[in-house]
C-alpha cells in the first residue's frame, strides 16, 4: 500500500502530486521550489500524468493561470517561494474570495533584501492574512501527506477555499529523508475529483465570475462567508485527518502537542526547528525539567483556544518566530499566540524569540538557552525582554 | 432574456458562493444610461448606415433593424461620444442630456 523512499523534501511534494494528478498545474520555477516543478515537468513529459502543465512567464501569470483554470471546474495546484509569493500577492486575495480551491506547495524562504535564499518563514508569514488556509510541515513526511490532505480540505464543501502548504527551504526541501509514499491508487481514490459549483466550462450553465460588487452590494457579507468557511476549516481538516490515518496511519491535528501534558515549559514553533527543539525536550526530561513542545500544523485557520488550553499549566511559554516582526511587540505567531491568551483570559508569561532568518543555523544550545530563560521567567514571574534574537552574531 | 436567477431578491443568506451570479449576460440589468452628461443623435439624412458605430460602440447601445441605424439605447448608452468620433459621415452628434 506503500513504499519507503529516501527522497528530498521538494521530491516528495512532487510525488504527492503525480499521485493527485491534478486537472492543471501552472507554475514559475524559484528556488528552493524548483526541484518540485522540474520533477513534475518530467511526469508530463514522460505521459506519467496528463496534467495541463502551463509554465508561465511570472508567479502573478502562474497564479492567475489557476485561478482562470479553477473557476473553469478544474483541480489546480501551483508552487512557489520567497519573491514568487510575493509576486503572487495581487491575486491571492482573488483566489479566496472567489472561493476557489487552489491548492499550493511553498517552500519557506526569506524575502529580500539582501538577497536570501536560505529558509525563513517571512514569504508565507505576508500572506497569512489573504483568505488562504496555512498548513505548515515539519518535515518531507509531513509536506507530502498535509499536501494529499489540503486538496480534500481546500475543496470541502464547508470550506471551498485556496490552501497553501510549506515546509522548510533547503533544511526539508533539498534533505533526502526517509518517506512513505503511497500508491497512486490509493490518493486518486482518496482525494476523489473535484465537483465544482459553478464552473465555467459549463456551457449549459452560463455563469458570471468575477462581477462588480459595490456600495449597495453585499462586500461585507461575502467576506463575513469567507471568515466562516475559514472557521469550518478547523473541523474538516480533523475530519479529513481522520480519513487520512485510514489509509497512511498517520493522524494529524491542528497543531502537534509534545510531551505537554504535565509540561511547566512550552516552547511554540512552527516547521522543522519543532525537530530540533523536541531533541532538547527529551534531554531535559531527562534532567527532571518539565520541558514540552506546541508545533503549529494549522496556522490559518489559528486554532487559538486549542492552543490556550494546551498551555493552561504552564509556568512560562516562549513563542519562536521565523520571520522579524518588523514591530516591537513581537513576531506573528507570539501577537496571535498572545491574543489568544487575553481572549481566553490565561494570564502566562510570553516571551518571543526570532530566530533563524535568512537560514541562519538554529542549535540545540539556542534552544535549551530558551529553556532555561523560561525557568527564570518562571520563578522571578518577570519577562524582562519580551521580544529576543536568538543566534545573532555580536 | 429569461433570467434564472432573481437578484432583487437577494439576501445575506442566499448570495452566491464567491460572488459568482449563476447566470451570464448581467451587463444588461446594469444600467449604465445613468452616467450619462450627452447623448448621441443622428441625422438621418446624413447616415449611410455603414454601422461603424455599430461597431464601436463598447456598450452594445446602437440599435439596428435590416441592416439600418434606427436609435440608441439610451438605458446603456454613457454617452462617451466615440460613436460621434467614429462617423465618416459625421452623423452623430452629441447633446447634452
Amino acid at each position: 500500500m506503500s513504499t519507503v523512499k529516501a527522497i528530498t523534501g521538494d521530491v516528495a511534494v512532487a510525488e504527492a502530486m503525480r499521485s493527485i494528478e491534478p486537472d492543471v498545474v501552472g507554475v514559475y520555477p524559484i528556488t528552493p521550489q524548483t526541484i518540485i516543478v522540474e520533477a513534475y515537468a518530467e511526469y508530463v513529459a514522460r505521459g506519467e500524468v496528463q496534467t495541463e502543465f502551463v509554465p508561465a512567464e511570472s508567479e502573478h501569470s502562474a497564479i492567475s493561470i489557476c485561478v482562470g483554470a479553477a473557476a473553469a471546474g478544474a483541480r489546480t495546484m501551483t508552487c512557489t517561494s520567497s519573491q514568487g509569493l510575493a509576486l503572487m500577492w495581487e491575486v491571492l486575495p482573488i483566489a479566496s474570495g472567489m472561493r476557489l480551491p487552489i491548492v499550493m506547495f511553498d517552500v519557506n524562504r526569506a524575502i529580500s533584501a539582501p538577497i536570501n535564499i536560505h529558509c525563513d518563514h517571512s514569504d508565507t508569514m505576508g500572506a497569512r492574512d489573504t483568505g488562504w488556509l496555512q498548513i505548515y510541515s515539519e518535515n518531507a513526511q509531513e509536506a507530502y501527506d498535509n499536501f494529499i490532505q489540503a486538496v480534500r480540505i481546500a475543496e470541502h464543501p464547508d470550506v471551498q477555499l485556496p490552501t497553501m502548504v510549506m515546509m522548510d527551504g533547503f533544511v526539508i526541501s533539498h534533505a533526502i529523508q526517509r518517506v512513505e509514499v503511497l500508491d497512486d491508487a490509493v490518493v486518486k481514490k482518496f482525494v476523489g475529483e473535484r465537483k465544482a459549483d459553478y464552473p465555467l466550462l459549463d456551457i449549459d450553465n452560463p455563469v458570471t465570475w468575477g462581477s462588480f460588487d459595490g456600495l449597495g452590494g453585499w462586500f461585507m457579507e461575502f467576506k463575513k462567508d469567507q471568515m466562516q468557511a475559514i472557521e469550518n476549516a478547523k473541523q474538516v481538516s480533523l475530519d479529513v485527518a481522520k480519513e487520512y490515518a485510514k489509509i497512511s496511519g498517520r493522524e494529524y491535528g491542528l497543531f502537534e502537542s509534545y510531551k505537554m501534558d504535565d509540561a511547566d515549559y512550552a516552547i511554540i514553533v512552527i516547521n522543522s526547528t519543532a525537530g530540533t527543539a523536541k531533541t532538547v525536550v527529551d534531554t531535559l526530561r531527562e534532567k527532571g525539567v518539565k520541558a514540552g513542545l506546541i508545533k503549529i500544523r494549522m496556522y490559518r485557520p489559528f486554532p487559538a483556544s486549542e492552543i490556550v488550553a494546551a498551555l493552561n499549566n504552564c509556568k512560562a511559554v516562549a513563542v519562536m518566530d521565523r520571520v522579524p516582526g518588523y514591530v516591537d511587540i513581537g513576531g506573528p505567531l507570539f501577537e496571535d499566540v498572545q491574543v489568544a491568551c487575553y481572549q481566553e483570559g490565561v494570564n502566562i508569561p510570553l516571551v518571543n524569540y526570532i530566530y533563524g532568518l535568512g537560514g541562519r543555523d538554529i542549535l540545540t544550545s539556542h534552544i535549551e538557552s530558551v529553556y532555561s530563560d523560561l525557568e527564570t521567567i518562571a520563578k522571578t514571574g518577570k519577562v524582562a525582554s519580551p521580544v529576543n534574537y536568538l543566534g545573532i552574531k555580536e | 432574456m429569461s433570467k434564472k436567477w432573481d437578484y432583487k431578491n437577494v439576501n445575506a443568506r442566499n448570495i452566491p458562493r464567491g460572488a459568482v451570479i449563476p447566470e451570464a449576460g448581467t451587463a444588461d440589468d446594469y444600467e449604465t444610461g445613468g452616467w450619462r452628461t450627452k447623448h448621441p443623435e443622428v441625422d438621418k439624412d446624413k447616415c449611410i448606415n455603414c454601422l461603424f458605430c455599430y461597431m464601436y460602440c463598447p456598450d452594445s447601445a446602437v440599435i439596428t433593424k435590416d441592416g439600418k441605424l434606427v436609435g440608441f439605447d439610451l438605458k446603456h448608452c454613457k454617452g462617451c461620444g466615440i460613436c460621434a468620433v467614429e462617423c465618416k459621415k459625421d452623423a452623430i452628434k452629441m447633446e447634452n442630456g
